[in-house]
């Protein structure tokens, strides 16, 4: 090899890699920007618990959908059977494990929990891997039909979930150990929501850990800015495409069972009832961002529970503000990922 | 005679509607440098993007080191050793300088002595090492670009206008490059624009016009022949240097 070396023309100071903390601020600033308006510290620790919680929940149920269309270009509008299906999979679970749910045994409950989170996540990415073969692949490159097609298997697979299940709501306990609420003087948190905050940020480390510390990230990555270039290098994209759609499709149904859990009953569209505020979360984090999601999720719920507090009448429209402000801000959401 | 590493028989190539390549033929010869010229439209991206696969030849055969691959997939165009720098450098521009190194040497870690060959003709990247690709100038990036390419052995380079928007410093760095990368036997098909350049590094030259090959032959009888010069390329290197 040749020792020759090429004349470099680096400027002589070398530029700082650049970190976006303005979006993470947001955070944080909305906090204190809502304390006065809360009044009592302790109901704001409440209501930012709360919020924080109903956030994890929903990053655990965006962050795939946020991934798969990064990665793969899909839009993915039957996302929310995932999560349906996640949540009907506890059946599979509390049916001959009912007894560990009024267990007073945080062990057992908590085993509970770990396998109703197992089998769904298991079900969910083998109907993932089902979905993608069967009503995604063949309109991938095509929005509207993927819109329409996943539509239509969303449609599909509620009715199976109907068939299978049957139509009416069906209850489900929340086990024992997650009942009821730490106390702290004045303020409260519930404890199934501390389970979630703890679950979400698990989720959340792993996959920054895995985004960014594995080749398999730097491929996730390098794919959802340039799949064509990904494959130059010679790796099969397609392989990492379903790959991610069943891993997306997996944590939906985490997701789901945390949600089931939260509401304690189940419905067919449930999934389908809480798109809406997963399509706004990856929105403003930017599409195919998982700490743009991660972020979004928390801001999202963390103004609905404040908004729902301080004047209940605007909560319903307050995710639609967040996000229009947003956009407003930064059209491409918090934190754009390079597009091809 | 021996056989060509890569050998195009009267391929074709459509893209939508439209007809590119018209029954494209030409060789390149192993351990040597073949500059590809055209002008603007003539097929050379369209030739270099047929070749790896990224648009699917409608007629015709690519041949690579023996094997058939006209029809084969990007992903095996690739890991039967043909690397490709397009025109965009399709830089990850999210993923530092190491992670895009990294994520090019597909069979494992870089080798540490190739990679001290590499950050030794481009010093500049050893600089910028874990910064996000993203912050590098334009000329920097055309670096990554092609040390990505040869993070490992590959038996044959694909290059796409690899001096196009660089200033004049930049591009003479280029070129030094290229003529280390010859000198260590990399057999490298150049698409250029800069005659001057391409004049410096060519062994052979294929010239396309209108998706059809208008000549190939040896760099050296184009660089003599001044008419040959104007006929082909409507400029004289006079004009270049």
């Amino acid at each position: 090899m040749s020792d020759m070396a090429v004349e470099s023309t680096a400027p002589a100071e070398l530029p700082r890699a650049k970190t976006d903390w303005l979006p993470l601020l947001l955070v944080p600033a909305l906090g204190l920007l809502a304390l006065p308006f809360v009044g009592s510290p302790s109901t704001w620790v409440t209501l930012t618990v709360a919020g924080l919680a109903m956030g994890m929940m929903i990053f655990l149920m965006a962050s795939g959908l946020t991934l798969v269309f990064g990665l793969m270009d899909i839009i993915n509008f039957g996302h929310g059977v995932f999560i349906s299906l996640g949540a009907y999979a506890t059946l599979l679970v509390l049916g001959p494990l009912a007894g560990w749910a009024l267990e007073d045994s945080i062990g057992l409950n908590l085993a509970l929990l770990g396998l109703c989170i197992l089998v769904a996540m298991g079900v969910t990415a083998l109907a993932g891997a089902v979905f993608e073969r069967v009503i995604v692949r063949p309109v991938y490159g095509s929005h509207l039909k993927q819109i329409l097609v996943t539509m239509g298997g969303l449609i599909v697979t509620e009715q199976l979930i109907h068939a299978i299940w049957g139509a009416s709501p069906i209850p489900i306990p929340l086990p024992q150990s997650l009942r009821g609420a730490f106390v702290f003087g004045d303020i409260v948190m519930e404890r199934y929501r501390v389970v979630a905050v703890v679950i979400g940020l698990t989720v959340f480390i792993g996959m920054q850990l895995l985004l960014n510390r594995t080749r398999i990230g730097l491929l996730i990555r390098a794919g959802v800015e340039n799949p064509e270039m990904v494959e130059a290098l010679g790796y099969r994209i397609r392989r990492l495409f379903v790959s991610v759609f069943i891993a997306g499709s997996a944590l939906a149904g985490l997701g789901g069972v945390m949600w089931a859990f939260y509401r304690q009953t189940l419905t067919a569209g449930m999934g389908m009832e809480v798109m809406v505020l997963v399509f706004i979360v990856i929105i403003i984090g930017g599409l195919g961002s998982v700490g743009g999601c991660f972020v979004g999720s928390i801001l999202v719920a963390l103004v609905a529970n404040y908004v729902g507090f301080i004047e209940p009448k605007l909560a319903l429209i307050s995710n639609i503000l967040v996000m229009a402000l947003v956009l407003i801000w930064r059209p491409q959401g918090l934190f754009p990922v390079a597009r091809r | 005679m021996t056989e060509p590493l890569l050998q195009l028989s009267g391929v074709h190539t459509h893209i939508g509607p439209y007809h590119i390549l018209h029954g494209v033929d030409f060789a390149v010869p192993a351990g040597e440098l073949t500059m590809l010229l055209g002008r603007n439209g003539a097929g050379k991206t369209t030739t270099l993007r047929t070749i790896m696969g990224l648009w699917q030849a409608s007629s015709g055969r690519i041949r690579f080191d023996g094997s058939d691959i006209t029809a084969q997939s990007t992903p095996d165009i690739a890991r039967a050793g043909i690397a490709y720098v397009p025109e965009s450098m399709g830089i990850f521009t999210d993923l530092t300088v190491r992670e895009n190194i990294v994520l090019a040497a597909r069979s494992g870690p870089v080798d540490k002595n190739r990679l001290d060959w590499i950050l030794g003709l481009f010093p500049a990247l050893k600089r910028f090492w874990n910064l996000p690709a993203g912050n590098l100038s334009g000329g920097q990036k055309q670096m990554l670009a092609i040390a990505r390419a040869i993070a490992e052995p590959r038996r044959l380079l694909l290059i796409d206008e690899p001096t196009k928007g660089l200033a004049p410093v930049m591009v003479r760095s280029m070129i030094e490059a290229f003529k280390a990368l010859k000198a260590s036997g990399e057999t490298i098909l150049l698409v250029e624009q800069n005659f001057y350049a391409a004049s410096a590094l060519g062994d052979n030259v294929v010239v396309m016009d209108d998706g059809r090959i208008v000549h190939a032959g040896a760099m050296s009888d184009l660089v003599a022949d001044a008419t040959l010069q104007q006929r082909l390329l409507g400029l004289s290197l006079d004009a270049h240097q």
